[in-house]
């Protein structure tokens, strides 16, 4: 039996981590609901062994489920007939054993039938189910809009929509059009009171088309559309929920993609669609999407950490069996160095993941509570604290995990050699899948427009030190000193570029600057679990080793160069 | 229509689909420690029909009847994270060393204690590999039985019609109540565990359990109800001793050798038209190619 979360002992690893004791107090209020159902846990071990058993369920699934019908749903892909979307016949079976399982709406509420899932073991879920096939985690991770919905819908919309999530309702996020890609301000698509309206009903009508729409016929969509004639940018968006049963929308095509292709992708028409208000008018995007858009970006996170995952384990698996020159090639410096490069970028990738999720665990937790309780003066202050190390986090997560899962899906790829490059292996699938992950939900460009603010206002410095203060073990004491060192170098770097006062000069190296930073923050975050097992400590000392180099060499970059040289670059 | 009681025999087996060089002990028998206890693969398959019916008579129950030593209660715990009602534990030291006869013989006493409309039992179990219970147990009912089960067509309020296995196809038959079946490899897989019910009764014990736990959920027991595994011994069934465990069993182990498969020798053909053309006809009625 397959079980992709017992064959990786990382995952219970950062499960383990000492602050879900804080995260699943504030979760689970005093574990007060379990008087309520029978299925809430008792206390913190409860809790935690809940976690565990269902991850397990998670982890056979993906391994014997949802892995096995890759390859046919790969090929077979989704079809466009008579206007609605027919998912591949393995996609259907997947969704359907997830749905029996209970493993949709896992982050709900129970009372809205949910398994009131803190955000880790729901992102770790989130990581197996991409390991297994990244189009796929597409769908079932839509369940996020979910999470969307019981944040800033009134109550009567989510009694409405909120309890069939566990029964297997699909979702989409409808924010693109043609024309509103990254910049979302641009988006047409009308949401309007009708002229006869209704305030009984209080539906809003959408008309329009909206591109590129990942499970665009899905059952319930959180559509952003222009509520407010005559505006043309995002204060005049609003966000809506629209029900598939209304069937007003007409799916026109399916993209043929490169890769993730079980996962549709869709255009849509509107045409006189009813749709009801989430939340407020004009904060459609300028906080629902924004809030969507960070989770959504955890969520590539976690496909980018299965992606890697999975590519590095075709390769170990290749080199271990593949015979040249009289022996196995993974005994040849060139391609066992790959492998433990591999290796050592996922941990690392995967480590950050899961302080990120933490972070987003405990301010949404507080955010929860406020609503039932005034918080206490701490309590906000650590809300906040939390909230900002979150929103910084977040675009570091996103873009090195999915640049690194390309790099190891590439070098995966190239240990296969010439049988990567044909269709017998699932490496060629996973090379394709992990390519999107770099461009959707931002692309890396953008996610570094919004790191390079903890850089100029100094939040990650702030983390590092604080990092910093953290006790090692003594025969690590080495491994942070060039971090120390490193720190050393990239405050000074980032200085001299501030100082250069100039904005596109800043644009220039911002790439370069915030992944000096995270080299680091993924250092200390290696060296922190080598501290509490040895297991990491190989991959802390290749991790920082390799870091301390390549920011070297950034910093040598930056350094050597002026404003006026940005000239060479301009209109290649 | 009125709803149905269901019992499903099941049996917590060594897994021994993956066997490593210690599966075997010196003297031939099963090395249990170094192969870890699963659900047999064929029980998960009558397990699922059995909630298929349930599925299909609203208001039916399942419950899970296993014959084994105290950690066989898992096999029950499996179940009710599936989907089924409840469960019963078979066991007593008497059982120890039963053979098939001694074992239909507890197991139908003990279904002779609990009310039944049908049976549903795996084809054979992964270590003994004999097929007998399930038809020993429905002789011993003296109820009909129809084995190789692959799916369940239609129920009505005396009897079902049942889809079985054959060697080149299927037949369907018609069974009245109380019935027993023996489900084949080739029905549907067992559905997953479902989250809620993993969660809601993965602190279900036998009292034998409870006693030697070290964990402190004594305390939910008294609420929760639906907790405790019952367990029955040979008291409860109020079996004849002498009918169980060694001395109930005529079957007599005489010897046990290890096979290993050897590589047969190479064929060697040579490579004009008329003997590729036999190799290809060969190799179709094989089924290696086509």
């Amino acid at each position: 039996m397959e079980n992709f979360y017992t064959d990786n002992k990382d995952l219970k690893f950062h499960l383990n981590h000492p602050l879900m004791e804080k995260i699943v107090a504030l979760k689970e209020n005093n574990y007060e609901e379990s008087k309520e159902f029978d299925f809430a846990p008792i206390d913190f071990e409860d809790a935690i062994d809940s976690y565990d058993k269902i991850l397990e369920i998670v982890g056979e699934i993906s391994g014997e489920v949802i892995e096995p019908n890759a390859e046919s749903v790969d090929k077979e892909g989704p079809q466009l007939i008579n206007n609605e979307v027919k998912y591949a016949k393995g996609t259907q079976e997947n969704h359907d054993v997830l749905t029996k399982a209970g493993l949709i709406g896992m982050s709900l509420p129970r009372k809205y039938g949910g398994l009131n899932f803190s955000i880790v073991p729901y992102v770790m879920a989130a990581e197996i189910v991409s390991r297994a096939d990244a189009g796929f985690a597409n769908i079932w991770g839509l369940q996020d809009c979910a999470e969307t919905i019981h944040e800033f819908a009134s109550e009567e919309i989510k009694q409405e929509f909120l309890p069939r999530f566990n029964n297997g309702a699909t979702a989409a996020m409808v924010l693109t059009e043609p024309d509103a890609g990254s910049d979302l301000q641009a988006v047409q698509l009308k949401g309007q009171i009708s002229a006869n309206y209704d305030p009984e009903k209080d539906l809003y009508y959408l008309n329009g088309v909206k591109r590129f729409i990942t499970n665009g016929d899905a059952d319930i969509s959180l559509v952003l559309a222009r509520s407010e004639e005559g505006t043309s940018d995002g204060r005049g968006l609003s966000l809506f929920v629209y029900d598939r049963k209304d069937a007003a929308v007409k799916i026109r095509r399916i993209e043929n993609k490169l890769g993730i292709k079980g996962s549709p992708t869709c255009e849509m028409v509107f045409t006189n669609a009813p749709a009801k208000l989430v939340g407020d008018r004009k904060l459609g995007l300028i906080k629902y999407v924004m809030a969507l858009m960070n989770s959504a970006r955890l969520g590539i996170g976690a496909q980018s950490v299965g992606l890697a995952e999975a590519a590095y384990r075709e390769a170990l698996k290749y080199a271990n069996e593949r015979q040249q020159f009289g022996k196995t090639i993974i005994r040849f410096p060139a391609v066992y160095e790959m492998l433990t490069s591999m290796k050592v970028r996922t941990q690392a990738i995967r480590t950050l993941l899961y302080e990120t999720a933490r972070y987003v665990d405990i301010y949404k937790n507080y955010q929860f509570t406020s609503e039932t309780r005034q918080l206490e003066k701490e309590e906000r202050q650590e809300m906040k604290r939390y909230q900002r190390l979150a929103d910084m986090f977040t675009p570091l997560l996103k873009l090195v995990s999915s640049e690194y899962c390309n790099q190891i899906a590439y070098d995966s790829l190239q240990i296969h050699g010439g049988a990567g490059f044909m269709k017998d292996f699932p490496i060629e699938r996973i090379y394709r899948d992990a390519r999107i992950t770099s461009i959707y939900e931002g692309t890396s460009q953008l996610q570094v427009v919004a790191a390079i603010r903890g850089v100029t206002a100094g939040g990650f410095l702030n983390r590092i030190r604080e990092f910093e203060e953290v006790m090692v073990a003594p025969e690590l004491e080495y491994l942070k000193k060039y971090l120390v060192n490193m720190t050393a170098e990239y405050e000074k770097v980032s200085k001299w570029v501030l100082e250069q006062d100039d904005t596109e000069f800043l644009d220039f190296h911002a790439r370069r600057l915030v992944e000096m930073a995270g080299n680091i923050v993924m250092g200390y975050l290696l060296l922190h679990d080598s501290s509490k097992n040895d297991e990491f400590e190989t991959s802390a000392e290749v991790f920082i080793k390799r870091g301390k180099s390549e920011n070297a060499q950034k910093a040598d970059y930056i350094t050597s160069s002026e404003t006026k040289d940005l000239g060479v670059f301009r209109y290649v | 229509m009125k709803s149905l009681k269901i019992i499903v025999l099941a049996k917590q087996v060594p897994d021994t689909r993956n066997v490593g060089k210690d599966a075997m002990k010196a003297d031939g028998t099963v090395n249990r420690a170094a192969l870890e206890a699963i659900f047999n693969p064929e029980d998960l398959n009558a397990l699922e029909q059995a909630l298929r019916i349930k599925d299909m008579v609203p208001g039916s129950e399942v419950h899970l009847l296993t014959m084994g030593p105290g950690r066989a209660a898992e096999v029950i715990r499996e179940g009710l994270y599936r989907g089924a009602d409840g469960g019963v534990l078979l066991t007593d030291r008497k059982f120890a060393g039963s053979d098939t006869l001694a074992t239909s013989y507890a197991i139908s006493t003990a279904i002779g204690k609990m009310k039944y409309d049908v049976v549903v039992a795996g084809r054979q179990a992964i270590d003994g590999d004999t097929a007998q219970v399930g038809p020993q147990v429905a002789e011993k009912l003296q109820i009909p039985q129809v084995t190789y089960v692959e799916e369940i067509e239609k129920i009505d309020a005396k009897s079902m019609v049942i889809r079985r296995r054959l060697d080149n196809g299927f037949e369907v038959v018609k069974a009245p109540f109380p019935v027993l079946l023996t489900v084949h490899s080739s029905a549907p897989d067992c559905r997953p565990r479902i989250a809620k019910n993993v969660m809601k009764y993965k602190h279900a014990r036998t009292l034998t359990e409870l006693q030697d736990a070290t964990e402190d959920y004594t305390r939910l027991f008294q609420d929760r109800p639906y907790l405790k595994i019952r367990e029955m011994g040979v008291h409860e069934i109020e079996a004849n001793v002498e009918a169980l465990g060694l001395s109930g069993s005529p079957t007599k182990v005489k010897k046990i050798e290890n096979v290993v498969f050897k590589a047969k020798e190479a064929k060697v053909i040579n490579s004009d038209e008329k003997e590729i053309e036999e190799l290809i006809v060969e190799l179709i009625e094989n089924h290696t190619i086509g």
